[in-house]
């Protein structure tokens, strides 16, 4: 076991080397001269030939390369923002927990209305139960999220006053943003809830553990559930990496000091060193994330964990 | 040869019969039918110009001579939404068309050959898929710049592993088929194999994923356009159209809520269409 999770961390490594290769060929062939947006628009050609050389923007694509992966992954420097100088680093993990917040108090109400939902459509398979939740997660996953985010405002902070609809100064302006986010995610992950329950709920082992008098909620949630376990688990998991990426159109309607909104705002001002780290911080955070899924699958499924082990000692 | 071709078509029409059977379906397919014709025939039925402005009544109502209302430039939003389908579904269909034609190709090549070729390709997705979707389209198209063209191509690229991933699997289940090894015998190309035999037995969570992709595109064209990074103005298209009727929220919420109305229609009736298909093409659901 504990040689497969080594074996999954090295791998991210060449991973988040190809990512990092990827995200910096596409900023180095953006359009435009670094040199340009840092200095005033009056900078004599001099001046502007002096900043790319201290900048090291003349060296050819493959020293820049290496000198930033070094620099990224050895020294943990992202490099400073073009925009205001301060390090990107710095201004990233300073935003982080606002973002995970975010992100983590979503993926709980996408889990607590998504699965109920799932287990009851299908627990009540063709009823008027089944059909309506699969009509409203349908619904809630055709929306724009960011347009169901901003009638959300539109209605509780607009319209009734109840919530904040910006800022994060108090414990209410987490409302909105998590629950606009959590319930586009609930929808995808009750259409898979459901789907994965109906695949089990007619095997065997569920008829054996009603024959035996099993009470219907041990059935259901310790027998069914259980085992539909796995594909909900992958969802989960995703969600909390592809958050990281919704956070960008999230933050900005809601202007939540996060990772998203500082990228946000790079895009707009074509502050590169910005885009490139944090696109590379999110990688991260992503694949942290699915390794912890790949270890969650053992402990919510033994086979899983026999079928590992039995690969590492083939390979070992 | 007689019996062979009335098989080969009875499938299709058993689908195709399930299919009808779907009253969802039956909505999604009609709904999404009537939206792409209305935009194709935009320039007649839509009472004014998309550029055309109304000065003495902008902001104005729904209702009244405009049936959805004015927005900031006294611009008739009916109008500017059939114009903008042509912008939205055509960002949807075209960024998939070329997804699906990329990823399936791809997924091909390492369903069919295995081995190396198949280690090499997933790993190089492995690579393009660590980074969420959404993000990386942002940073293709931040990279290329703002504009529809560009908007199709960055979501475009980020949905080809998908593609890729999905028929790599469902080719490596047909694979095995003793059609396929009898193909082989008789000394059949690997170009004939694939098209003739495994395609056609392989395709049908590809027509579903198509469907559903080409709603998704549309979602995530919306979320560039938000950032700033799909149509520019005064091209109109849906998610242009919601952004820029975000700054007049609080008093005309109209701006927003109708655009956003129409992109959830067209995604949910892509959907819906999606949802039924997947029924109607799934053999364990026959009968």
């Amino acid at each position: 076991m504990g040689r497969y999770i080594i074996k999954r961390i090295l791998w991210m490594i060449p991973v988040l080397l190809g990512v990092s290769f990827l995200v910096f060929s596409l900023m180095y062939f953006t359009p435009g001269d670094p040199a340009a947006i840092i200095l005033e628009v009056e900078a004599t050609p001099a001046q502007m030939e002096a900043c790319r050389e201290e900048m090291g923007l003349n060296k050819p694509f493959f020293e820049r390369y290496i000198t930033y992966i070094y620099q990224a992954f050895v020294k943990f420097d992202l490099g400073t923002s073009y925009i205001n100088g301060r390090p990107v680093m710095t201004e990233l993990l300073q935003r982080f927990p606002y973002t995970f917040r975010v992100a983590g108090i979503s993926v709980l109400v996408a889990v607590a209305i998504g699965i109920p939902l799932g287990v009851m459509a299908a627990v009540n398979q063709y009823t008027w139960k089944d059909h309506l939740s699969m009509l409203a997660a349908l619904f809630s996953m055709s929306m724009p999220n960011f347009w169901f985010a901003l009638m959300l405002v539109l209605f509780f902070s607009l319209k009734l006053g109840w919530l904040p609809a910006t800022g994060i100064g108090h414990w209410t302006c987490y409302l909105l943003p998590c629950f606009s986010i959590g319930v586009h995610s609930a929808a995808g992950l009750a259409r898979q809830t459901r789907s994965g329950m109906l695949e089990v709920i007619r095997q065997d082992y569920i008829v054996t553990a009603r024959a035996k008098g099993q009470r219907e909620s041990k059935v259901i949630f310790g027998h069914a559930l259980k085992n539909a376990m796995i594909p909900i688990i992958t969802q989960v998991g995703t969600m909390l990496g592809r958050q990281m990426g919704g956070a960008i159109i999230a933050e900005s309607v809601f202007s939540i000091p996060g990772i998203g909104s500082y990228m946000s705002t790079a895009i707009k001002s074509r502050d590169y060193p910005v885009v490139q780290g944090g696109v590379l911080f999110v990688a991260v955070i992503f694949a942290l994330s699915m390794l912890l899924v790949d270890i969650l699958y053992t402990y919510a499924d033994p086979r899983m964990k026999s079928r590992y082990e039995s690969s590492a000692k083939k390979q070992g | 040869m007689e019996r062979d071709r009335r098989k080969k078509k009875s499938q299709f029409i058993m689908a195709m019969n399930r299919l009808k059977r779907n009253r969802m379906a039956v909505a999604g397919l009609v709904i999404i039918t009537v939206m792409v014709l209305a935009s194709v025939c935009a320039p007649v039925i839509a009472p004014y110009g998309y550029e055309q402005q109304d000065l003495y009544h902008i902001f104005a109502p729904p209702g009244n001579g405009h049936i959805f209302g004015t927005d900031n430039l006294g611009r008739d939003i009916f109008s500017r939404l059939l114009y903008g389908g042509r912008q939205s579904l055509k960002i949807g269909v075209v960024s998939v068309a070329m997804a699906s034609a990329v990823g399936i190709l791809v997924g091909c090549g390492a369903g069919y050959y295995g081995g190396r070729v198949d280690n090499l390709i997933m790993r190089f997705l492995d690579v393009f898929q660590a980074v969420p979707a959404l993000l990386m389209s942002i940073a293709i198209a931040t990279t290329l710049g703002p504009g529809i063209n560009n908007a199709m191509l960055a979501i475009g690229i980020t949905t080809i592993p998908g593609y890729a991933r999905m028929t790599r699997a469902s080719f490596m289940s047909v694979r095995g088929m003793e059609y396929v090894e009898a193909a082989a015998a008789i000394n059949a190309t690997d170009l004939r194999i694939i098209l003739k035999h495994i395609l056609p037995n392989a395709i049908s969570p590809m027509i579903v994923q198509i469907t559903m992709g080409v709603a998704s595109s549309i979602l995530a064209a919306a979320s560039l356009s938000f950032m700033g990074l799909g149509a520019q103005p005064p091209l109109p298209e849906w998610g242009a159209m919601l952004s820029a009727g975000r700054t007049y929220i609080r008093d005309y919420p109209h701006l927003c809520m109708i655009p956003g109305a129409t992109i959830m229609l067209a995604v949910l009736s892509l959907n819906m269409l999606g949802d039924g298909l997947g029924d109607a093409l799934d053999p364990r659901l026959k009968n």
